[in-house]
């Protein structure tokens, strides 16, 4: 065999093996999302999306309560993580250069990584033992602290982004350095920070673990937030976990709902990426 | 140091004086003389044994030079030997990069801009700065650029489009953007942006101009259209530009200043400076011996 064919050979080898590692890695992506629709979508009705859970035996019922408590905890994730996230990130890109925003850079990495449990367990010691009760505000606030380390580093990321030059022309226009970041450099790198966000906000509003001892569940309509709420991923949780048909096919449902809300969260951060980059 | 009457003096004269410095164009003498505390009032601007630093390593040597009130006065030198530095110095804009230090003094109007009772800030308002690359914002439009300034600032327009309108007048923009004021900034052409960059220092109805190669990165048509235009306000604003282009500094320029190496080498009339130079380094630089 010449050098030629050799290579050929070895070439098509190589090809065909990342074909089908790339297949394998595909087919349980596409086969989870096919067989969530096909389980799911038999249970999606109108009713679904607006009623309560209806108790064991009863047909029908529906998630509307764990939707609005999802909406409920992501805002007040929000309200806490998206200020508290943007500002450490901007203090680490414009201020960051020290020991200090070593030690925050590093703990927001290792932050990234933990396992959410640990979150809601933190989350239980720190909010729920004291208020003596799981509540919307405790479950938004460990939602909040999951958002935390990728609004942190994208914010930081994006603002690094950001050229000096801008910087240098608020400057020399007599602005105060605040000023600066706040008029000049964060709206620069703002809708990059918004994908960010948005991201995060995807990634919260599938976790269930912290949830669980913060924000407990509730069969009824809630917007209290020193009371327990339901939330779309626990309501998944529990009517998966029990023993009765009819409510295995509501968490199907429920299911589908929650994969297609991801999938919309994560469009709209593209959206946003391509938007931006098509205003370059 | 002078006192403040005599400072008051020199500014109530000084349309009068500025017409003198014409007349009678700096010589050797009036150089060195400039230098010493009182007629150095002369000046807009004093810049007395000047020294810059990034980290340890020293780029401005101590330099001191007067800057004319309501002229144009031009910086050449060879790359790298400290043009950029030193006029980043004369509005306070050296200390923002890490590790950049400054001793001298500068006096604006006889007062040191580095004395510490006084606010950097304040001193950026008063002496605007063009950069070598435009920079307008990009998040926001031709008009906000404009007045961003002042915008930004917390400061309130009373008429906001007779500003704009003014202030791209002087630029010579006006007549290119005014149908398209909302547009972003970032959509002009290069020369356009830096206009626009000029408008917006203008804006701010600064006292010195300050631009650090403002044609560099443009056409030569884009650089006739700033030329002319410096030209123009050269005539109510103190300007000093740098540039690397010689023919750039005797078109727009009265005075010229030679740097090399992070010295002042010869301080003239531009006319002097470029047909009569009194020293061999600066022959050599124009004449392009080296550079
Ligand atoms: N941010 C910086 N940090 C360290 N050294 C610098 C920095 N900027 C410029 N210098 C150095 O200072 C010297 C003068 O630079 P500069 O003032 O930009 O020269 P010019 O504008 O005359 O070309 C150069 O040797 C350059 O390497
Ligand atoms: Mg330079």
């Amino acid at each position: 065999m010449g050098v030629y064919q050799r290579r050929k050979f070895v070439d098509g080898v190589m090809r065909s093996w990342c074909i089908l590692a790339t297949l394998f890695a595909v087919i349980p992506l596409f086969s989870l999302l096919a067989y969530v629709l096909l389980k799911g979508v038999g249970g999606l009705n109108w009713s679904f999306f607006i009623e309560l859970p209806k108790p064991v035996g009863e047909l029908g019922g529906g998630i509307g309560n764990a939707l609005l408590g999802s909406f409920v905890l992501l805002a007040i994730a929000s309200i806490f993580g998206i200020p508290v996230g943007v500002f450490a990130g901007v203090y680490l890109s414009e201020f960051g250069a020290n020991p200090f925003g070593k030690l925050v850079r590093f703990c927001a990495d290792v932050m990234s990584g933990v396992p959410s449990i640990l979150i809601g367990i933190f989350v239980y010691t720190l909010v729920v033992l004291p208020m003596r009760s799981p509540s919307a505000f405790a479950g938004g606030i460990a939602l909040g602290i999951l958002m935390l380390p990728t609004i942190i580093r994208t914010t930081e990321e994006l603002i690094k982004l950001v050229p000096n030059s801008l910087r240098e022309a608020g400057l020399a226009l007599g602005m105060a350095k605040w000023r600066v970041i706040l008029r000049v450099v964060l709206p620069a790198g703002m809708s990059g920070i918004a994908t960010g966000v948005m991201l995060a906000i995807a990634r919260a509003f599938g976790e269930t673990a912290p949830l669980l001892f913060t924000a407990g569940s509730y069969p009824f309509w809630s917007v209290h937030l020193n009371k327990r709420i339901s939330s779309l991923p626990v309501q998944i949780y529990e009517y998966a976990g029990s023993p009765y048909e009819e409510w295995h096919q509501q968490a199907w449902a429920a299911a589908l709902v929650l994969v297609v809300m991801v999938l919309i969260l994560n469009l709209a951060a593209k959206l946003l990426t391509s938007s931006r980059s098509h205003a370059r | 140091m002078i006192t403040a009457k005599q400072m008051f003096q020199l500014r109530d004269t000084g349309g009068a004086v500025a017409i003198s410095e014409e007349e009678a164009p700096l010589s050797k003498e009036r150089i060195l003389r400039s230098q010493g505390e009182e007629v150095g009032a002369l000046g807009k601007m004093q810049v007395k044994d000047l020294r810059a630093w990034f980290g340890k390593t020293e780029i401005i040597k101590g330099v001191s030079l007067s800057v004319a009130d309501k002229r144009v006065t031009a910086i050449i030198g060879p790359s790298g030997c400290g043009k950029s530095t030193f006029i980043r110095c004369l509005n306070r804009m050296h200390e923002v990069v890490p590790k950049a230090h400054v001793a001298g003094r500068v006096l604006l109007d006889g007062v040191d801009i580095y004395d510490r009772k006084i606010d950097p800030v304040k001193i950026r308002s008063r002496v605007g700065m063009v950069f070598q690359r435009p920079n307008p914002f990009p998040t926001m439009s031709i008009r906000e650029n404009v007045l961003a300034g002042l915008k930004l600032n917390g400061v309130k327009v009373s008429r906001p489009d007779e500003l704009v309108e003014q202030v791209l007048e002087q630029a010579a923009l006006w007549g290119e953007v005014k149908d398209i004021l909302n547009r972003s900034g970032a959509s002009l052409s290069g020369g356009q942006q830096q206009r626009l960059c000029i408008a917006r220092a203008l804006a701010l109805k600064p006292e010195i101009l300050l631009m650090d190669e403002p044609c560099s990165a443009l056409d030569p048509i884009a650089t006739s259209r700033i030329e002319e235009l410096i030209h123009s306000i050269g005539k109510v604003c103190t300007i000093v530009i740098v540039t690397h282009n010689m023919q750039q500094a005797a078109r727009v320029s009265q005075y010229t200043a030679f740097f090399y190496m992070g010295e002042l080498v010869e301080f003239n009339d531009t006319d002097i400076l470029f047909t009569k130079p009194g020293n061999q380094r600066t022959e050599d630089y124009i004449t392009g011996r080296f550079g």
